[in-house]
């Protein structure tokens, strides 16, 4: 398996990204420069988190003219694999290959800390080596996580099984309290339908090692390369 | 009328000196020269000879003060480069800018040594909380950095923030960047060779910031402060982002000669610094200077403070290359002029000549000045208090409460938790205990940063304010299981033009220099920030200091919470009565009165190295330095800040503390001293109860008083103690943690 992360001008998460899936996880990775046209070689396409083009405009909203975020969306039509992170979520959200829109953070402030995600769908590839129904502790640190959705719209995400992290408290219950920003229905990461395409705006690089108070993370990337070497079928077990 | 040097902040003979050098009348746009670059904020010529106390030598220092920051080596063939700077008046008159113009010059100072930037800090003081405006500079400020730092992707890890009347109307904003280099590829800022091309690469040049340095910087402020707000330049922090990739990817080939960022005094600065280094000289035509506006003349292209902007001096030959580099970050380079070697900064327009003056008398010919000095009169009576004269309170535990709720001793977890402070995953001990630890990916090795300065000791006794400032500083850094090895710093004060001020600032670097010398840390570099006044009332004088340290094994890495239930207190270090300058008698007394604690630097030292030993063999399961609040509020910050899990982050929301401690107090000294005076040399640590005896004999064998005071368990935080040995302390965790963790939201948070 070979895995591309993806630099646009202000990413800043592409470090911690590369770590984690070179250094971590041990797969060949690569830093990929945003006018790169051709990404037909990786069969894993990293949005990282950053501040892409300042977040002038809207969060994510100029990232989606650059060739590479386009060959994200042939990526992702074929099959192969296309995580987005934090900006990386936005980016995805605003080109379209997720549905819905991110505000700013309902106490209007950047936030960074570790939070509790319950993982609600097991059967994709970025998490079928998760427990359903696992409780992993987890950082954010953003300032325009507040996912929304229309009814419509979150009611096909539920019935499709597309929520796939919400945020909760220590016991698993999706309390007011326990959401960090506001997010509708506590969502913190969806997929698309076919569930290749997965943003997220926890960080999972974040918590990928023991020495940084968390692994759990890591498994994000490790069903990834899991499902990859099962030839795409979800393996259990 | 005003004379000429008057226009541009000059003596008349200040004037005569420049005449003497060009052997005529300078012209008005040398004069402007020369009055940016003899002003106190780029010439320090009112505390260079008082600076050159500090000791700046030892056997890690890479590059020690002159450059745009020191560094150290922290094997693995690294570099760390480091460096702490202000930007207080800016802030002052607009906060958000201010701060995060503040954290733009810093991060350029740290790249342009070749150092991948890594980390930040931000040592903040401002007015109390009760009045609205300073609560406006504190969030702007905050937002300011955070805005700033965040895009960056630079983690914010650490820092300190005070609050106090003195700094009303003139809030105080440090910064401190650290940086890697391979110890072989740190790149200086000069232009040599002649005939090599010099570039401006980064932002276009406007009209923002000028007269930043010679009028914001080096007067005091009075109500006309805020029509100086144009002088403050706007940052975009995308543009520096892109210019530190850039500069990145440039220094990988060996294209560069020399790089200067362009901060205060823009291209008259970056200009005349680069070349009087190198001791050649620099030609240069304005109408090459890519600008945003039209119609600037010589002179405001010269003096603009316009952000993300440097100057790279490279190889003849390799212009296209350097054009290609920044091209591919979408940024503008464009030749400006060239390195000559007649010792002239050479100033043209289209070609014309509109300036001619000797490179290094600007940026080092400044006048020195050995200003009077007199100790001021209020010392008389503040050290004449007696403690004796404030009855011992009737109840201790409110006073507890009361503490751990004022902003200067609750959680700041609402400041640095709109602070990025894991990004690049380097951070292994977070915010929130005694200094923050980042690991050197690829090596067992990590660095452990500080910043301190409790300015209310300095101003009751500068000298010793100094030297705490150091000795507190390398004892946070020792709390994590790190050797201090260095530090910068950052000296904020009043204006120089007074003797009372000039007095407090030299007696401070004394104190300082003798603890740096005491502890083996050298000063590596600093910034000096005076006028710090708001209508003729000075600030109390406030160095800042940055300490790093080095952790030769990050597993072995220590944090100040509990780790459970069942470990054995122990008292590194011993309790005196003294109460002088503390935060309780401030509550007490709305007073900063008496004498600061006591500093013995032998005691210190031996302190230190028993924590060191003892967290290194592995005994010592938890470290917390004895600061502002006293015992009583470090062994109540154990208890907030431990967990069961040895890992854990301590910050993490609405995670309730995981145990309480049963301490008793054996001692003669009235119990408001022993719970709340703040006794220099101390550190509370936790071992097993099988190590105690091990833990003593480390302790004895460096001299350390050691002493047993309790055990870790239950949920409640119990003291007993004083002459009679009763229960002064008997409080629930969780409550006194509710409280100490919501103040500052609640004051700010609206």
């Amino acid at each position: 398996m070979r895995a591309a992360v993806i630099v646009l001008p202000g990413s800043n998460c592409d470090v911690d990204a590369y770590h984690v899936l070179r250094e971590v996880v041990g797969l060949e990775t690569d830093y990929v420069w945003h006018q790169e046209g051709d990404l037909s070689r990786y069969d894993l396409l990293v949005i990282p988190g950053g501040f892409s083009y300042g977040d002038y405009l809207r969060a994510g909203a100029i990232a989606k003219f650059s060739p590479a975020i386009q060959e994200a969306a042939r990526a992702a039509a074929q099959g192969r694999l296309v995580l987005g992170i934090c900006n990386g979520f936005q980016v995805l959200l605003e080109t379209g290959l997720l549905p819905g829109a991110m505000r700013s953070n309902e106490s209007m402030l950047f936030r960074c800390r570790f939070v509790h995600l319950r993982v609600e769908n097991t059967d994709i590839p970025f998490t079928h080596e998760y427990k359903t129904g696992a409780v992993l502790r987890i950082p954010v640190a953003h300032g325009e996580g507040n996912y929304y959705a229309d009814a419509e719209t979150l009611q096909e995400l539920q019935e499709h099984g597309q929520v796939v992290f919400r945020y909760v408290d220590e016991t698993g219950a999706p309390t007011a309290a326990a959401n960090p920003n506001g997010s509708l229905a506590n969502i913190a990461g969806i997929c698309n339908r076919e569930g290749n395409v997965l943003g997220m705006m926890p960080h999972p690089e974040r918590c990928a090692e023991t020495i940084l108070g968390s692994q759990d993370g890591r498994r994000v990337f490790t069903s990834a390369l899991a499902w990859w070497r099962n030839k795409g079928v979800i393996g259990r077990g | 009328m005003a004379e000429r040097w008057e226009n541009v902040g000059l003596t008349a003979e200040e004037y005569d000196r420049i005449i003497t050098i060009l052997g005529r009348e300078p012209n008005d746009l040398e004069l402007g020269l020369y009055g940016l670059m003899w002003s106190e904020h780029c010439s320090y010529k009112h505390s260079k000879i008082h600076l050159a106390l500090f000791p700046s030598a030892g056997e890690a220092v890479l590059q020690g003060p002159g450059e745009n920051a020191g560094v150290l080596d922290i094997g693995n063939g690294l570099g760390l480069a480091f460096r702490l700077e202000s930007h207080n008046h800016p802030s002052a008159i607009e906060p958000y800018q201010g701060a995060a113009t503040g954290i733009g010059g810093i991060v350029r100072d740290i790249f342009t040594m070749g150092a991948r930037p890594i980390a930040l800090l931000d040592s903040l003081r401002f007015g109390t909380l009760d009045e609205p405006r300073n609560r406006y500079l504190c969030s702007g400020v905050v937002s300011g950095i955070s805005g700033y730092g965040n895009c960056l992707g630079l983690p914010t890890v650490g820092g300190e923030v005070y609050f106090d009347s003195c700094y009303r109307g003139n809030p105080l904003v440090n910064v401190l960047c650290l940086g890697l280099v391979p110890k072989d590829r740190i790149v200086r800022g000069q232009a040599t060779g002649v005939g090599n091309p010099v570039f401006i690469v980064g932002a276009r040049t406007g009209r923002d910031g000028i007269h930043g340095a010679s009028l914001l910087a080096s007067r005091e402020f009075d109500e006309s402060a805020e029509e100086m707000r144009p002088a403050v330049q706007v940052g975009d922090p995308f543009m520096e982002k892109l210019l530190i990739e850039a500069c990145l990817e440039l220094f990988e080939t060996d294209f560069v000669v020399g790089m200067n960022d362009l901060g205060a005094a823009g291209l008259t600065s970056a200009c005349s610094e680069t070349a009087g280094r190198a001791g050649s000289g620099m030609e240069l035509d304005v109408a090459l200077v890519p600008r945003r506006e039209e119609g600037m003349n010589p002179y405001e292209v010269m003096l603009s403070e316009s952000q993300e902007r440097m100057l790279v001096i490279v190889r003849q030959g390799c212009e296209d290359q350097v054009r290609q580099i920044f091209e591919k970050w979408g940024l503008e380079a464009a030749q400006i002029g060239r390195v000559t070697d007649d010792g002239l900064l050479r100033v043209r327009e289209n070609g014309r000549l509109v300036a001619e003056v000797p490179a290094a008398s600007l940026s080092d010919q400044a006048p020195v000045y050995d200003r009077p000095r007199r100790r001021p009169d209020y010392l008389d009576e503040t050290s004449a208090f007696d403690i004796d004269q404030i009855p011992v309170p009737e109840e201790y535990e409110s006073w507890l409460q009361r503490l751990l709720q004022s902003p200067n001793l609750a959680s700041k977890e609402w400041i640095f938790g709109q602070f990025d402070y894991m990004v690049r995953t380097n951070t292994i001990v977070y915010p929130g205990g005694d200094a923050a630890v980042l690991r050197i990916k690829g090596s067992e090795r990590g660095v452990a940063v500080s910043t301190d300065g409790n300015a209310r000791y300095c101003y009751l006794d500068p000298h010793l304010g100094g030297a705490i400032a150091v000795a507190e500083a390398a004892r946070n850094v020792v709390c994590t299981g790190a050797r201090p090895a260095g530090i910068t710093n950052c000296l904020n004060f009043g204006s120089p033009e007074r003797p009372d001020v000039l007095w407090q600032f030299r007696q401070v670097i004394e104190g300082m220099s003798e603890a740096c010398r005491a502890l083996g840390t050298p000063v590596t570099g600093g910034n000096v920030s005076f006028y710090n006044e708001t209508s003729g009332q000075a600030i109390h004088p406030t160095p800042v200091v940055g300490m790093v340290g080095l952790l030769d094994d990050i597993s072995k890495r220590c944090t100040a919470g509990f780790k459970g239930a069942g470990d054995v207190v122990v008292l590194l270090g011993s309790n005196r009565p003294e109460l002088g300058g503390s935060e309780y008698l401030v509550q007490r007394t709305g007073q900063v009165t008496g004498r600061p604690p006591r500093l013995d630097l032998d005691l210190e030292r031996a302190v230190q190295e028993t924590c060191l030993a003892g967290i290194s063999a592995g005994l010592i399961r938890s470290a917390h330095d004895c600061a502002e609040g006293g015992l009583a509020v470090a062994l109540a910050e154990c208890c907030f800040l431990s967990s069961t899990d040895d890992l854990a982050p301590p910050q993490l929301p609405g995670r309730t503390p995981a145990v309480g401690v049963q301490v008793s107090l054996r001692s003669e000294m009235r119990p408001d001293a022993l719970l709340f005076g703040e006794s220099q040399s101390r550190i509370l640590v936790t071992v097993k109860e099988e190590d105690v005896p091990q833990l003593e004999e480390i302790a004895r064998s460096n001299g350390a008083p050691c002493t047993v005071l309790g055990m870790t368990g239950g949920e409640r935080l119990m003291i007993t103690g004083g002459p009679a040995g009763q229960q002064l302390i008997d409080l629930l965790v969780t409550e006194l943690w509710q409280s100490w963790q919501s103040a500052l939201e609640k004051l700010l948070g609206e």
